[in-house]
């Protein structure tokens, strides 16, 4: 069971939460070609280790946020609100 | 008359079924993953192509992986023709296999019941149960009185009820570590290395061609290698320079105590996201979905676990009194269509077999045989034309996620 920082309601279980995926996919422009539009749909960085994702407070606030956090240990590494740049972690 | 003298010589005397190979200077083809379906792929490779010049690496042991992890299940009542097509493949080698490995791989063709809970999920169950027989495979339509008699302890009138489902009687279940010693016994006859504890750590790639594989033992020439593998596809294509469109995340099966036999067909329910059946020792066998994040773990989260069991035992009200046994869970390769990816790549010689999600296990003799088939003569089997690495640039997607509403 994943404890979950929320940034505005504190910490909760994994339950009341939704995943969202990886952040901080950046749109291309729609000039671009084939290979660099699916790329943007539906290739994603897939780390052993520190990974930057989404995360909505569905059963509480309602609100997305973003959480660092370790694939292999399941460790929370940090949480930080959308729109904020991805962290420097001190240890991956 | 052997297993007798042996349990008198406390079972010392068996020999291993396959040779334990070290590792040659250079190969014709190299399997990278020793799981099913890399062990197929060097199988078939040898017995219908004759290429027996085969190394199978494997990381850790054999069947170590997901092949070992998973709930045995196999089918074909997919909803494109495309998968439908290819699992049906799959499901007549299985029907088959015992007599071709002479290894008994426990086949048991139980049938299979997919539940519907409501009017609506009856119509779309119907639809999908008519592209599967429009896709030549056997699926019928069953009535809840029909379910009750197949299925005694299942629960119709409970907190889900069952309106009704449809069946595959051909589909069923059959003994994994069996499937794969057979191969790996039927290989290694035909003079194919099965190469363990050996961790390829890198490609030798010139010209954009593959020339061979780096290992944790040494250096292995290869004009031809396959990636065979599931939980690190993604990074073993990154040492190639290959980006995958895979995420990999934890899916979890259980089991519970053994009993006498009670249940003797497969029951899934898609909407409430739960399966069981009965393995031969007696267990309640039973999964669900994948965990909702990407993991490494190999271990599953208990939010899953609790509404896995929930769901069973709603349908099953009766299990509530078993205890559960073993839990664990695999690291399952997520395709964006849960379709697989196989086939050729970019880099010439060097062939993919991966993104298998939560449902490889059924398709490993297919596995094994189209891309045997795809590696001798360098051109895509048809049956997996559809599955290749630049549908997702192509738009064309075989998305059976959402034709089943679960990933599988």
């Amino acid at each position: 069971m994943l404890r979950i920082a929320c940034p505005y309601c504190g910490e909760r279980d994994e339950v009341e939460f939704t995943f969202g995926g990886t952040s901080h996919v950046a749109r291309p422009s729609e000039e671009v070609d084939d290979a660099t539009w699916a790329e943007y749909l539906f290739v994603r960085d897939n780390p052993v280790g520190a990974h930057f994702e989404r995360w909505l407070h569905a059963y509480g606030c309602g609100r997305w946020f973003n959480v660092a956090r370790d694939t292999l240990t399941h460790e929370i590494l940090k949480v930080y609100l959308m729109g904020d740049p991805k962290p420097e972690l001190s240890r991956t | 008359m052997r297993m007798l003298g042996q349990a008198l010589r406390g079972h010392s005397g068996w020999r291993p079924a396959w040779r334990d190979a070290q590792p040659k200077s250079g190969y014709d083809v190299v399997v990278i993953g020793g799981g099913g379906h890399g062990l197929a792929t060097a199988y078939y490779l040898a017995k219908n192509h004759g290429i027996r010049n085969v190394a199978v690496l494997e990381r850790g042991w054999i069947g170590g992986g997901n092949s070992g992890r998973n709930t045995q299940v196999c089918r074909s009542n997919y909803f494109h023709a495309a998968s439908s097509s290819f699992y049906d493949h799959s499901l007549r080698l299985y029907e088959h296999l015992g007599a071709e490995l002479n290894f008994n791989i426990m086949l048991s063709q139980r049938g299979l019941i997919q539940l519907a809970h409501s009017e609506h999920e009856l119509e779309i169950t119907r639809r999908w149960c008519n592209a599967v027989r429009m896709n030549n495979v056997d699926c019928e339509m069953l009535t809840p009185a029909q379910i009750q008699r197949l299925a005694a302890p299942i629960e119709l009138n409970g907190r889900f009820p069952v309106v009704g489902g449809f069946m595959q009687r051909r589909a069923g279940i059959s003994r994994h570590d069996a499937v794969v010693w057979g191969y790996a016994r039927a290989a290694s006859a035909l003079g194919v290395d099965i190469v363990q504890n050996c961790e390829v750590t890198g490609f030798d790639i010139a010209d954009g061609r593959v020339r061979g594989v780096r290992t944790s033992r040494g250096t292995i020439a290869a004009d031809k290698v396959v990636m065979s593998v599931a939980g690190y596809s993604s990074h073993l294509a990154a040492l190639a320079g290959l980006r995958l469109p895979i995420t990999t995340m934890a899916l979890q099966a259980m089991v519970t105590e053994p009993v006498k036999p009670i249940l003797d067909v497969i029951v899934i329910s898609a909407s409430v996201h739960a399966y069981a059946s009965q393995s031969d020792r007696g267990e309640i066998v039973m999964g669900a979905g994948a965990d909702a994040y990407n993991s490494y773990a190999q271990r599953g989260g208990l939010p899953q676990q609790r509404a896995t069991i929930c769901a069973v035992l709603e349908l099953f009200p009766s299990f509530s009194r078993l205890r559960l046994m073993r839990q664990w869970a695999g690291r399952v390769d997520i395709t964006p269509d849960t379709s697989p990816l196989m086939g050729l790549t970019p880099i010439e010689g060097l062939f993919i077999n991966c993104g298998w999600g939560t449902g490889g296990y059924k398709a490993i003799p297919a596995g094994g045989d189209t891309m045997a088939h795809t590696i001798a003569t360098g051109v895509p089997h048809p049956l997996i034309a559809p599955f290749a690495l630049d549908r997702f640039k192509r738009g064309a997607l075989v998305d059976e996620g959402a034709a089943a509403g679960v990933a599988h």
